[in-house]
């Protein structure tokens, strides 16, 4: 399957990194079809629109810097893209980058999540009020780091 | 815009589910008490905004970003190995 990527070009993506948002991703509601790329460069995934070249989030794995992290969304939002037990979430955050790149924040607040099994994905509101929609991934990389020391 | 005029304690039907119903009124601050099923989410509409915002300032990520960031994170894992070391 060729997509065209904002990253790299068009590119050959297989079937499997194909991942399907009902709802689409919220202030992007049309686009429902996106490809999951995975990272020649960890810890960092591009979600790419497959209808949009220029619309492409960048994705990182909140664990990375936030072990912390839990995912506090309801049993029928789960549902809703068909998960019924913990191993099949897939968990992301959508990476802000400023020109400082060193600033990059990420939105622990609206999650991505993705059924793993059916590649059903949504975009969900954590309702825990401490996880923000900026969160500054070096900093708290850093005094994460600092805490395991 | 459908425009109802509640007091305190009075409420609204929205579908036969959904009740809204105002809880207290102080100056221009207003509590008000929703019960919904569990499927109907409800959130305060800056959240929304917000994520909705956010999303959009992150689709400006310049296509070419991405080893850049990743050598900042190893950067940054070198940096706390040596002060591991000191």
């Amino acid at each position: 399957m060729k997509v065209n990527s904002k990253a790299y070009g068009p590119i050959e993506v297989d079937e499997r990194q194909k991942i399907y948002f009902p709802s689409g991703i919220l202030g992007f509601e049309n686009l429902k079809y996106y490809v999951l790329l995975d990272a020649k460069q960890q810890p960092f995934y591009w979600l790419q629109s497959m209808d949009v070249v220029e619309i492409a989030f960048v994705l990182i794995d909140p664990a990375v810097f936030r072990p912390d992290y839990k995912l506090d969304v309801t049993k029928e939002e789960l549902e809703e893209i068909g998960i019924k037990n913990k191993q099949d979430i897939l968990c992301f955050a959508i990476v802000t980058i400023p020109e400082n790149l060193s600033a990059m924040t990420a939105n622990l607040q609206g999650p991505i999540i993705i059924n793993r099994s059916t590649r059903v994905g949504r975009q969900s509101i954590n309702t825990d009020p401490k996880w923000k929609v900026r969160h500054s991934i070096m900093k708290e990389l850093a005094s994460l780091r600092q805490e395991t020391c | 815009m459908l425009i109802l005029a509640r007091r305190i304690d009075e409420s609204i039907m929205i579908g036969d589910q959904i009740e809204v119903s105002i809880v207290d009124v102080k100056g221009d601050h207003v509590k008000i008490g929703i019960t919904a099923p569990k499927n109907v989410k409800v959130y305060r509409k800056e959240v929304y905004l917000a994520i909705q915002n956010e999303n959009i300032e992150a689709v400006k990520a310049k296509p070419d970003i991405i080893p850049a960031l990743s050598n900042l994170f190893k950067e940054r894992a070198k940096k706390s190995d040596e002060e591991k070391k000191e």
